[in-house]
């Protein structure tokens, strides 16, 4: 199932020379999706806040953790502004998940941002994103907090916080027409980051179409796939050759690897400039962008049960597999015979040969 | 308060409330609320609060125990790898399990490069937007003046003629260093993630050892990427130390902004694999085995660095914090494995039932606890700090002198730290001296020195681990059964200071989980002793050397004795009332508008 975002309701984009994006991560955060951010490379976030990716908006940044505000009301303005409707277009983007205030009686608080310039008392995050999410172009989720819950929405957990979507709605729609756009992970994968705000920028241009979600909101060809899609240790799988612990190079579901079920790119991207990753590098996978991470993938180091079935069924074919593979390998791993030094030459070499 | 030219004529309070909520340059939820003196010049009064609550060690109760280094990696987005090892370090006692040598260097080395990289993004990216020139210009333009006139004494090193060319280099997106510092922090990030999977929340590091595939181009692909920034590092310390020690010469009085008693606790970083094996009874041998001395440093002296002491000594207390006390509950752990009693405020014990409420500064006004560190020999419930991590580091291990390796040798005085040759400068050998002061400068000033630090031991942990790997000895990880019942607890340095991890494990799964970062012990606020937080005996009557006059306030001083400290986690501050009549509020400080 695929919401084809933006072609029903959008209206058309009047290509904004200039957008500012209103960044907050006072979410039930661990600011690990700003800070991964940094880590980008294709592209960088000063590449796009100095302007040196063509086609893109002037933009803003307005993000606490690299803002040279020295903050408090300074930092705020923006985005007092913008609740005022004084500031647009603006994209807003969330980071961490959204508490739920509504099971705490009288003035306490789960997060805060700033404080109510007329009271002084702190404004709620959900204050803040009942105030900007329907003035905003484009309301973006980073990370798996804001996108679905992620691991502060764990079973048990006091605050009942929620994804951004369940907060807003799944059917809510930004200015743009756009619904939530929905970039998780834990944290967000850097390049994946930076590749949906691009596209997101290029559409605020007017110069692209809207960015492709899938039901989860997610961009599809970020989160098309599954991990064990671009597992470069697929391979040992389908042999049947399997990891009976963490000192080795095989494939890891049975020691809690969730890869084959899970919708993430990182294997096959590593996670900075092509480095690292999860599975591919011996890290088993946990599941950190889905909807149901982390309460469904744990124990994370037991085997997914899924995993014992399948494991099982290719067992047999994989080791036939393995042994006939191991015989031709013997064979490739030969050079031809007229490979030498001797006297005469046995390549096959005719020198008038026609055919 | 010493400076003579303010302590001789005292003139009438002018009492102004400020306040910056949020702060900005850190990581997490913070404000500082304060009343300053503009007549006196100095901070009479410091209110602080953090405003996020998630509740780890809430839902972490009964979850299978293995999961816990996973999870409590979210506890912090930039140094979510510390506590995954911390975790997996409690872990290891707790199911009695040695990990083998070589996963202790690969995780070594993943850890170094954190501290490589998180000191040099929070450094050069954060805290020294507030020393770059178009802060200064904004805040003390008599001193831009100065710096454009006084050369920089190590040019030769870093290449900059003066001291204002070095603060034009810290521009924040403009300056040159800068923007070489965005990637420093990417390329440092690429040798943590060929070690620990990726950044910040580790894929490949497990209890009982790590995921990672040690070949030769695990590290050889660390080391190269190392070689590219030890000039950086290098030039990073000389430039530092011009800018830090121009301010104290054109600024007499400086050293008493962020100043307090010296009270510093370290818990020890990288494990010896010589001699770790994680048992409890033998947790003071390989403590002080540690390639980072763990040490409580009380008035600049060692009390001890047995980390059994500093586990027992542990104390949280409420006193301003949203939290209901446990003081009725049962205990978890009454006697540690030694037979030494537990007290009941000490993390093995602690329950956690959050009780959301109005904020009132008279009251309760943060989410934060109050960590402390009970000092047996003078009765005391110690606020230590740990001086942002690196000051803290480099003092314990300095006074302890056990460091004795190629490239890091503690001398008892000072850590002599020495750094191969790089693209253009020659082999370096760097020398951190104690400090008179535990001051906001020299927080700020330690941390490229711990910067070097960690790239020096990280050559160390390279040349061992391929040693190993050459001879064949290539197992990384060790496997364990989780027991039906046992404790365990972790100790590590996270990148901003002490870190500690306490489990309880009772039907094999998690009965009690604790963990304690930096920022709650820096940040926290009065205790029920009305002990200040180590934020407000720095904040509290430090002097105010900012040009500007209320109307155009920005409070940079106050901004750099906080961001000294690399505030990373929800955290909360608050300092008693001063006794100057209020004259005006100011609710923040902005760039010349006044929103009274």
């Amino acid at each position: 199932m695929t919401t084809q975002s933006g072609t029903t309701e959008a209206k058309a984009s009047s290509g904004f020379d200039e957008i500012t994006i209103l960044w907050i991560s006072e979410g039930m955060s661990c600011d690990g999706d700003t800070v991964s951010l940094t880590a980008a490379g294709q592209p960088s976030i000063e590449d796009v806040v100095l302007g040196l990716i063509p086609g893109l908006p002037k933009v803003n940044l307005v993000n606490k953790v690299l803002s040279p505000s020295l903050g408090g009301e300074d930092f705020l303005a923006p985005y007092r502004a913008a609740a005022r409707g004084e500031l647009e277009p603006f994209i807003l983007v969330i980071e961490g998940s959204v508490p739920n205030q509504n099971i705490i009686e009288g003035d306490g608080y789960w997060t805060s941002f700033g404080n109510d310039p007329e009271t002084g008392r702190p404004q709620t995050l959900n204050h803040w994103i009942d105030q900007l999410a329907p003035k905003a172009w484009a309301v973006v989720a980073a990370g798996t907090c804001a996108t679905f819950g992620g691991i502060h929405a764990m079973a048990g957990n006091p605050t009942g916080c929620m994804g951004l979507a369940d907060y807003l709605g799944w059917e809510f729609r930004a200015r743009s027409g756009l619904p939530v756009v929905n970039v998780p992970g834990c944290p967000i994968q850097p390049e994946n980051f930076m590749e949906t705000l691009v596209w997101v920028l290029q559409h605020a241009a007017g110069s692209a179409p809207p960015p492709p979600l899938d039901h989860m909101l997610r961009p599809q060809w970020l989160f098309g796939k599954t991990v064990h899609e671009g597992c470069d240790r697929a391979a040992y799988y389908e042999q049947g050759d399997f990891s009976k612990d963490y000192n080795s190079p095989k494939c890891q579901v049975k020691v809690g690897c969730w890869g084959p079920v899970v919708n993430c790119n990182v294997p096959k991207r590593g996670w900075m400039a092509g480095i690292g990753g999860c599975p591919n590098v011996g890290g088993i996978c946990i599941g950190c962008t889905m909807p149901s991470f982390p309460d469904a993938f744990m124990p994370f180091m037991d085997e997914p049960p899924g995993g014992t079935l399948s494991s099982m069924v290719i067992r047999p074919y994989g080791a036939v597999i393995r042994r006939l593979r191991g015989l031709t390998n013997d064979m490739v791993n030969h050079e031809p015979r007229w490979r030498h030094n001797k006297r005469r030459l046995t390549s096959g070499y005719d020198p008038h040969w026609r055919a | 308060m010493t400076t003579t030219a303010r302590s001789t004529k005292r003139k009438p309070a002018q009492i102004v409330d400020m306040s910056w909520d949020p702060i900005t340059r850190i990581i997490g939820n913070l404000g500082i609320y304060t009343k300053i003196d503009f007549a006196n010049r100095e901070v009479v009064e410091c209110h602080s609060t953090s405003s996020l609550f998630r509740g780890y060690s809430v839902f972490m109760k009964g979850k299978d125990p293995r999961d816990a280094g996973f999870i409590t990696s979210r506890i912090c987005g930039i140094c979510g790898d510390n506590h995954t090892t911390c975790s997996n370090y409690a872990q290891q006692m707790a199911y009695g399990v040695k990990p083998p040598k070589l996963a202790e260097h690969i995780t070594n080395l993943g850890e170094a490069a954190e501290y490589i990289f998180d000191h040099t993004i929070f450094q050069d990216n954060l805290v020294f937007v507030d020393f770059c020139e178009a802060m200064v210009k904004a805040t003390n333009p008599g001193l831009l003046a100065r710096a454009e006139r006084t050369d920089a004494p190590r040019g030769d090193v870093h290449g900059y003629r003066t001291i204002a060319e070095i603060m034009k280099a810290f521009n924040p997106f403009e300056g040159e260093v800068y923007k070489e510092a965005l990637k420093v922090s990417r390329i440092t990030r690429e040798m943590f993630c060929l070690m620990e999977g990726r950044h910040v929340h580790p894929s490949t590091l497990y209890p009982g050892g790590v995921g990672t595939m040690p070949q030769p181009n695990t590290f050889t692909d660390y080391l190269s990427r190392l070689m590219r920034v030890i000039d950086f590092i290098k030039k990073a310390v000389a430039m530092n130390d011009d800018v830090f020690d121009f301010f104290y010469e054109a600024l007499p009085g400086y050293e008493e902004v962020g100043k307090r008693r010296i009270l510093l606790g370290c818990w020890g970083a990288f494990q010896n694999p010589d001699v770790v094996d994680y048992r409890y009874a033998t947790m003071n041998e390989w403590g002080r085995a540690m390639y980072v001395t763990p040490g409580v440093v009380v008035d600049g002296k060692l009390v001890t660095n047995n980390l059994i002491d500093i586990n027992l000594g542990l104390r949280v207390m409420l006193g301003s914090s949203f939290y209901e006390d446990w003081v009725n509950e049962d205990p978890f752990v009454t006697h540690d494995p030694l037979g030494n009693p537990v007290d009941m405020r000490h993390p093995w014990n602690q329950t956690t039932v959050p009780v959301p409420q109005k904020r009132d500064f008279d009251g309760n006004y943060s989410w934060v606890m109050s960590p402390r560190w009970y000092h047996p020999d003078t009765d005391e419930h110690l606020a230590l700090d740990t001086g942002g991590g690196p000051l803290a580091r480099l003092w314990s291990t300095a006074l302890s002198g056990l460091v004795d390796t190629p490239y890091v040798k503690a001398t008892g005085g000072t850590v002599r730290i020495t750094l191969p040759k790089g693209e253009k400068l020659p082999e370096t050998t760097l020398e951190w001296k104690i400090p008179k002061w535990s001051n906001t400068l020299e927080r700020d000033r330690a941390r490229p020195y711990f910067i070097a630090y960690a790239a020096a031991m990280a050559l160390q942990f390279l040349e061992e681990a391929m040693g190993m790997l050459r001879s064949g000895d290539t197992k990384v990880y060790e496997n364990f059964e989780v027991p039906d019942e046992s404790i365990g607890c972790g100790f590590h340095e996270a990148v901003r200071g002490v870190l500690s991890h306490h489990l309880v494990i009772r039907d094999k799964k998690i009965a009690n989980y604790h963990p304690y970062p930096p920022t709650p012990w820096n940040a926290s606020p009065r205790d029920i002793y009305g002990t200040p937080g180590p934020y407000e005996d720095a904040v509290q009557g430090q002097p105010i050397f900012e040009e500007n006059g209320p109307d155009d306030f920005k409070g940079v001083d106050i901004m750099r004795t906080v961001r000294s400290f690399d505030p990373c986690l929800p955290c909360g501050v608050h300092m008693y009332v001063g006794k100057g009549k209020t004259l005006s509020t100011v609710h923040s400080p902005t760039y010349g508008a006044n929103h009274g």
